[in-house]
């Protein structure tokens, strides 16, 4: 997270993170992991502080997510979606988010169909940005919130062999993730149909399959991706049916990873596609894990983001 | 100038924690109701002390616990955030027991405040004890320890650090004298 004394501090992707910045967010999410297994889970830590979740694409388990990190840290938390919002009449982006930014609201939380937007919102507003998703470029909150499922399953995140598999190509979460699992030396594969792949993986370090079996050889961690339907439409896929048969995880696909290999899913999931139910039921998924991870790694951003920072905190103490 | 200098060496201090024990069982009457939460970080390590010592004269475990604190400070805006909190960890049920808060040393109080706000959100002990290793002054809220190791006078300017683990209990001061 950069930090410059006075600027707010913002979370726009996982790329410019480095491993302790991941980890100190980790660590923290264990703290907030611990409040939402309370009696009462609440702690009254951004009490007058306001967050703003500004989403103009649908998303029902990311916003409501955001939102309940916001009220478990006492935040003022209000969603403003697309359908609701004068983007429908015609604002710009940038309208939008001035007129937001005089609300004086202490973070903004943006998830945008076009990549790059919550950066280009950062540079010309006073309050911290979070990505919550944008476009098919980031979503390191998803990123970070699979590296806390990962680390608790496993107990570390060093040097796992993680694949990640479907439609590898419009995933802005497989790129968070390629990006925060290389950091700790992780083998990331990709693999899908050739037509969901990206052709070029530079910047990443990553190894790309086009077959499901070498894929998943010694892997510790499947991570599914969701098939979009509309994919079919635009030709990149022959049928669900074909995709399932070639591509989908179910016992017998699953058996060619490790034995103890957990499978993780960002949902919501097409159960049958990408996705066997036995599967996605079994004792190996931790597709719930990743929900309640999910809540805790958002009140750590929210936590670290709300701060004065650097320059406050060493005056103070 | 900074500098330091031994306040209290071990047999001192584990004099001081010896006694602390007997006063805890004594004033809640044995330790049926007793648990006891340390206050991260200074309170966690005489916490599982105390209850070692307890359990040693009573023959009877207590439960114990710690709290982080960082998420109930009264000065968020500029404090926040701290990069060295941790869980808390209790895991017994704090609902009518005699819960001892326990802290290295006692000054202004807004950590005993914020602590207290942290225990009820665990549920409603029957009641809320204060044991603190060292008491050095200087109040900012209305806040009394019920059970004091030790006072301390030190001047506005120095800083109390206690160190606590098997035979290398260690309480010294750094700063202006």
């Amino acid at each position: 997270m950069s930090s410059a004394p006075h600027a707010p501090r913002h979370l726009l992707g996982i790329r410019g993170l480095s491993r302790e910045d991941v980890t100190s967010v980790l660590d923290q999410a264990e703290v907030f992991f611990e409040v939402s297994r309370r009696p009462i889970r609440k702690v009254p830590t951004l009490r007058g502080k306001g967050v703003i979740n500004l989403f103009f694409e649908a998303s029902t388990r990311t916003r409501t997510s955001f939102e309940l990190a916001g009220k478990r840290l006492s935040a003022d938390v209000v969603n403003i979606s697309t359908s609701t919002s004068s983007v429908t009449k015609g604002e710009t982006l940038l309208d939008t988010v001035k007129t937001l930014e005089a609300m004086q609201p202490d973070i903004l939380v943006i998830r945008h169909s076009s990549s790059g937007a919550p950066h280009y919102v950062a540079e010309r507003v006073g309050c911290s940005i979070v990505n919550a998703g944008d476009g098919a470029h980031e979503h390191p909150t998803q990123a970070l919130l699979d590296a806390f499922t990962i680390r608790r399953a496993k107990g570390t995140l060093d040097k796992l062999v993680v694949t990640i598999c479907g439609d590898v190509l419009h995933s802005r979460v497989a790129r968070s993730n390629a990006l925060l699992l290389s950091l700790f030396g992780c083998e990331v594969r990709f693999v899908g149909p050739r037509t969901l792949l990206p052709r070029d993986v530079s910047g990443y370090d990553v190894k790309v399959f086009d077959r499901l079996e070498p894929a998943l050889e010694g892997a510790d961690v499947v991570m599914v991706l969701r098939i979009q339907r509309e994919r079919l439409e635009g030709a990149l896929l022959p049928s669900l049916r074909e995709y399932s048969k070639t591509f989908g995880i179910g016992p017998r696909t699953l058996a060619w990873a490790k034995k103890d290999a957990i499978v993780l899913h960002p949902g919501p999931m097409n159960r049958g596609v990408e996705i066997d139910p036995s599967v996605a039921d079994g004792e190996r998924s931790s597709v719930l894990d990743q929900v309640e991870a999910g809540v805790a790694v958002r009140m750590a951003i929210l936590y670290q983001l709300a701060g004065e920072g650097g320059d406050a905190r060493a005056a103070a103490s | 100038m900074s500098e330091e200098r031994v306040l209290f060496e071990h047999e001192s201090i584990a004099r001081t924690l010896r006694r602390l024990a007997l006063e805890i069982v004594d004033a809640t009457r044995g330790t049926e109701r007793l648990a006891l939460v340390g206050i991260r970080r200074g309170g966690v390590p005489i916490a599982a002390r105390l209850a070692a010592l307890i359990a040693e004269s009573e023959g009877k475990s207590v439960p114990v616990g710690s709290l982080e604190i960082a998420l109930y400070r009264d000065d968020a805006a500029t404090a926040l955030p701290d990069p060295k909190i941790g869980p808390s960890h209790i895991e017994f049920d704090v609902n009518g027991r005699d819960v001892v808060l326990v802290d290295d040393v006692l000054q202004t109080g807004r950590t005993v405040r914020a602590a207290i706000d942290g225990l009820l959100d665990y549920g409603r002990p029957r009641r809320i004890w204060l044991a603190a290793l060292f008491d050095r002054g200087g109040r900012e809220l209305p806040i009394a320890a019920d059970f004091v190791g030790r006072p301390v006078e030190l001047a506005p300017g120095e800083k109390l650090f206690v160190e606590i683990g098997e035979g290398s209990d260690r309480a010294w001061v750094r700063g202006r004298s």
